[in-house]
C-alpha cells in the first residue's frame, strides 16, 4: 500500500506565534502559527485546519493567510464555548492543528477571468489568502473585485490591509454595511448591491462567496441575474465538524461531507439542496 | 457444501478457541438475544426465538431446540469494530509545550458465531466507510483485522425482516469466512457448512464433516427459501433516492416526526449508522486531557451544532435527515443503500415507526408527481 497520509485525528502541537486583536475588544482575533519541530504542512486558501485547546475542545477555522517564513494564520471569532476559551490564549502557548482539511476555492480555474470575492462579516477571513494569491500573481487574473459586507463600520476586519488593497488600481475594492454611523461615508446596505453594480464579465467571471448562509443565498441570486453561470459560483459552507475526515458525519449536507467533499463547492452541486431549510 | 452434526458445532467452537480467537454469539441475556463470549454450545440460545413488530421485541420458546431459531437481537457486530466509546489521544501541557500520544488500539482476535446475511453486509457497508475513503480509520482497520466470521443463515424471517428488498439476504452469499444453515428434520440436528475464505478453509479442514448429499443440500437452500418467503416488511426500493431527495418538503416528515420521539434508538441499533462526536476532558490543574470518541446520533439537537445553533433544530429535519441518508444520500456517498434491511430500526423504535411504512407512504403520495402534474 502507498504512503498514508499521517494520523489524520492527531493534532500536532504548533507555537502561538502572536496574537492579533482584529476587531476592538478583541472578539476577533488572528493567530500566527508556527509547528513545533517539522514542517508547515502547507493548505491551500480555502481549506481550513482543526484548532484544539488542551481539554477544551476542537473548531474547524479556514485558513486565514500563509505567513511568511513557514507559518500559518487562523482568523478566530470568539463566538461559542472553544473559541471563547482560545481568546484567552497569549503569544507562546501551544494548541493543537490537525490538518489541512478540505477543498479549496479555485484559485487555478479562475486564471484568465475575472475575479469576484464575495465576503460577508468573517467571511472575509477564507477569502484572504485568495486575494493573497491573485494579487501576487496578478497577470494572471483579468479584473478583480472584492466586494466585502458587514453589519456595522466597527466590524470591517483587516482594514490596514483593505486600505492598501483599496490603494491599488489593480483591484476594485467595495465595502458596505448593513447600519452606518456618523463617521461612516461608504456604501450602506446588503453585499448584493454592491453585485448588482457590475463591472465584470458574467460568462467570464469566477465568484468566490464566503458569508453567513443567508448572505450567500442572496448573493448567489444576485450573481445569477448579473449572469454569472451556477457552475462558476463557488460557496464555502459551514456545518458542525468533528473528526474533518468524513467519518463522524456531522457535516453532511444532503449527499456531501462538507469536511472531505467541501468546504469550498461549485453553486450547481448545492443548487437542489440550497433552499431545503433545516437540510 | 459439507455438513456438520450439531455436536460438531461445539469443537468448531472450541477450534476457534484453540486459534487464539474469543468466540462471540448470541446468548439469552435480559430478556433479549444479546452477543457475548460462548464458550461452547450450551451458552447459544437453544430453544428460543424472537418475536417482532413495531416496538414489540419478545422472546419465545420454540418446540424445538434449534440454536440459531432467533432472527436478530437488539445488538449488532458493529460495537465490537466501532466501539460505543474510544479514547482517541491523551494529552498533557508541561514546560516544554503540548504534547499528544495517540491511544493504544485493542485489536483482540475475535470470532463473530451467527452472523447473518444482512450483518455482513452491514459490516462490508462500514468497511467501506471507515477504510474505502481517503482516510483509513485505523483503529477501526486493525480490529477489523482480526476478526473471524461465521454466518448463519436465518432458518425463518421476523416480522420487521426486509432483507429480500434490500437484496442483502436471507442467504449468506459472500463475505464470510464460514457459513452455517442449521437443519432440524426428522430427529436429527445438523448443519450445512460452506466456506468463504482461505481462513475458513484452514478451519473447516480440521473439523469433522462429511459432504452434503443431496437431501442435504435441498434442505438447506430450502430452509433460507422459507425465510425468504416469511419477511414480516417489505420496501421498494424502484428509484428510492430520487424519490426521497426529490420529495424533501413532502408533509409526511411533519407526519411522522409528531410521533417521533428523537430517542435515537434506531440509530443505537442500526448495523450501518456511524456517526459518532468527540469529546475532550481535562484534569482540574488543566495540564493534562483525553479526547474520546463516542457514538452520536443525527436525532440529537447538538449534532448539528455549529456557533449561533442548530442547523437542524426540528425533530422533522433530524428524521428526515436520518431516513434520507440511510436510504438516499448513501448511494452517492458510498453507492449503496445505508440500509440492509435487518429491521431493527422498526422493532426498537419506542412508538413503532417503521422505515418502510415512511417510504411507502411518500410513494403513494409523491410530490414530484403532483408538481409534474400541476
Amino acid at each position: 500500500m502507498s504512503a498514508r497520509p499521517r494520523d489524520p485525528m492527531l493534532p500536532r502541537s504548533y507555537r502561538i506565534e502572536s496574537v492579533e486583536s482584529e476587531l476592538p475588544g478583541g472578539e476577533v482575533f488572528s493567530w500566527t502559527l508556527r509547528p513545533r519541530g517539522g514542517e508547515l504542512e502547507v493548505g491551500q486558501p480555502g481549506q481550513f485546519n482543526m484548532l484544539y485547546q488542551l481539554g477544551i475542545g476542537e473548531v474547524p477555522i479556514s485558513i486565514s493567510a500563509l505567513g511568511e517564513d513557514g507559518t500559518l494564520i487562523h482568523t478566530i471569532r470568539d463566538v461559542g464555548g472553544v473559541t471563547r476559551n482560545m481568546a484567552a490564549l497569549s503569544a507562546g502557548e501551544e494548541i493543537g492543528v490537525r490538518g489541512p482539511f478540505g477543498t479549496a476555492w479555485p484559485v487555478a480555474a479562475a486564471e484568465g477571468h475575472d475575479v469576484l470575492l464575495v465576503a460577508g462579516g468573517i467571511g472575509l477571513a477564507p477569502l484572504r489568502p485568495v486575494i493573497h494569491h491573485v494579487l501576487a500573481n496578478r497577470e494572471r487574473y483579468r479584473r478583480i473585485f472584492l466586494l466585502y459586507g458587514t453589519r456595522q463600520p466597527a466590524d470591517i476586519l483587516f482594514r490596514k490591509e483593505l486600505e492598501r488593497w483599496r490603494g491599488r488600481f489593480d483591484i476594485d475594492v467595495a465595502v458596505t454595511v448593513d447600519r452606518a454611523d456618523a463617521s461612516w461615508r461608504g456604501d450602506v446596505g446588503v453585499v448584493t448591491r454592491l453585485i448588482e453594480r457590475g463591472g465584470f464579465d458574467p460568462r467570464n467571471s469566477i465568484a468566490m462567496v464566503c458569508g453567513p448562509e443567508v448572505m450567500m443565498r442572496f448573493a448567489v441570486m444576485s450573481l445569477e441575474r448579473r449572469g454569472v453561470p451556477a457552475r462558476q459560483i463557488y460557496l464555502s459552507m459551514e456545518r458542525n465538524m468533528q473528526c474533518a475526515v468524513g467519518y463522524c458525519g456531522h457535516c453532511q449536507y444532503g449527499g456531501h461531507f462538507i469536511c472531505k467533499d467541501g468546504p469550498v463547492f461549485p453553486y450547481d452541486r448545492l443548487e437542489p439542496l440550497f433552499d431545503v431549510r433545516e437540510l | 457444501m459439507q455438513v456438520i452434526e450439531r455436536e460438531e458445532l461445539d469443537r468448531l467452537i472450541g477450534l476457534l478457541a484453540g486459534d487464539g480467537y474469543e468466540v462471540i454469539g448470541p446468548t439469552l441475556r435480559d430478556d433479549a438475544i444479546q452477543y457475548g463470549p460462548v464458550r461452547g454450545i450450551e451458552d447459544l440460545p437453544a430453544g428460543w426465538t424472537d418475536e417482532q413488530d413495531g416496538g414489540h421485541y419478545r422472546l419465545r420458546r420454540r418446540d424445538d431446540r434449534a440454536l440459531f431459531g432467533y432472527v436478530v437481537g437488539p445488538q449488532s457486530w458493529k460495537q465490537y469494530l466501532f466501539p460505543p466509546s474510544q479514547t482517541i489521544f491523551r494529552a498533557r501541557r508541561d514546560a516544554d509545550g503540548l504534547h499528544m500520544e495517540p491511544a493504544p488500539v485493542q485489536a483482540p482476535k475475535r470470532a463473530f458465531l451467527g452472523m447473518r446475511a444482512c450483518e455482513l453486509h452491514a459490516l462490508a457497508i462500514q468497511d467501506q466507510v471507515f477504510t474505502e475513503g481517503p482516510y483509513v480509520d485505523e483503529p477501526y482497520e486493525r480490529r477489523r483485522g482480526s476478526i473471524f466470521r461465521v454466518a448463519v443463515n436465518c432458518g425463518q424471517a421476523g416480522g420487521t425482516c426486509f432483507c429480500v428488498s434490500m437484496e442483502t439476504g436471507p442467504r449468506a452469499d459472500r463475505g464470510f469466512d464460514l457459513a452455517l444453515t442449521e437443519i432440524l428434520e426428522g430427529g436429527r440436528h445438523y448443519f450445512t457448512l460452506e466456506v468463504g475464505s482461505d481462513a475458513g478453509q484452514a478451519v473447516a479442514d480440521r473439523l469433522s464433516a462429511s459432504q452434503a448429499g443431496e437431501d442435504e443440500h435441498r434442505a438447506s437452500m430450502a430452509a433460507t427459501e422459507a425465510a425468504a418467503a416469511q419477511m414480516g416488511r417489505q420496501l421498494d426500493t424502484q428509484d428510492l433516492p430520487a424519490l426521497l431527495m426529490g420529495n424533501l418538503e413532502h408533509p409526511r416528515w411533519d407526519e411522522v416526526a409528531d410521533r417521533c420521539l428523537s430517542c435515537a434508538n434506531c440509530t443505537m441499533v442500526c448495523p450501518t449508522c456511524f456517526c459518532s462526536s468527540v469529546h475532550d476532558s481535562a484534569d482540574l490543574a488543566g495540564s493534562e486531557a483525553v479526547r474520546e470518541r463516542v457514538w452520536d446520533s443525527c436525532f440529537n439537537q447538538a449534532f448539528s451544532y455549529i456557533a449561533g445553533g442548530s442547523i437542524r433544530s426540528t425533530p422533522v429535519s433530524r428524521y428526515r435527515q436520518w431516513m434520507t441518508h440511510k436510504l438516499a444520500t448513501w448511494h452517492e456517498q458510498f453507492g449503496t443503500s445505508g440500509c440492509v434491511g435487518c429491521g431493527r430500526c422498526i422493532t426498537w423504535c419506542p412508538v413503532g415507526i417503521d422505515i418502510t411504512e415512511e417510504a411507502a407512504a411518500i410513494r403513494a403520495t409523491d410530490q414530484r408527481r403532483k408538481r409534474r402534474d400541476g
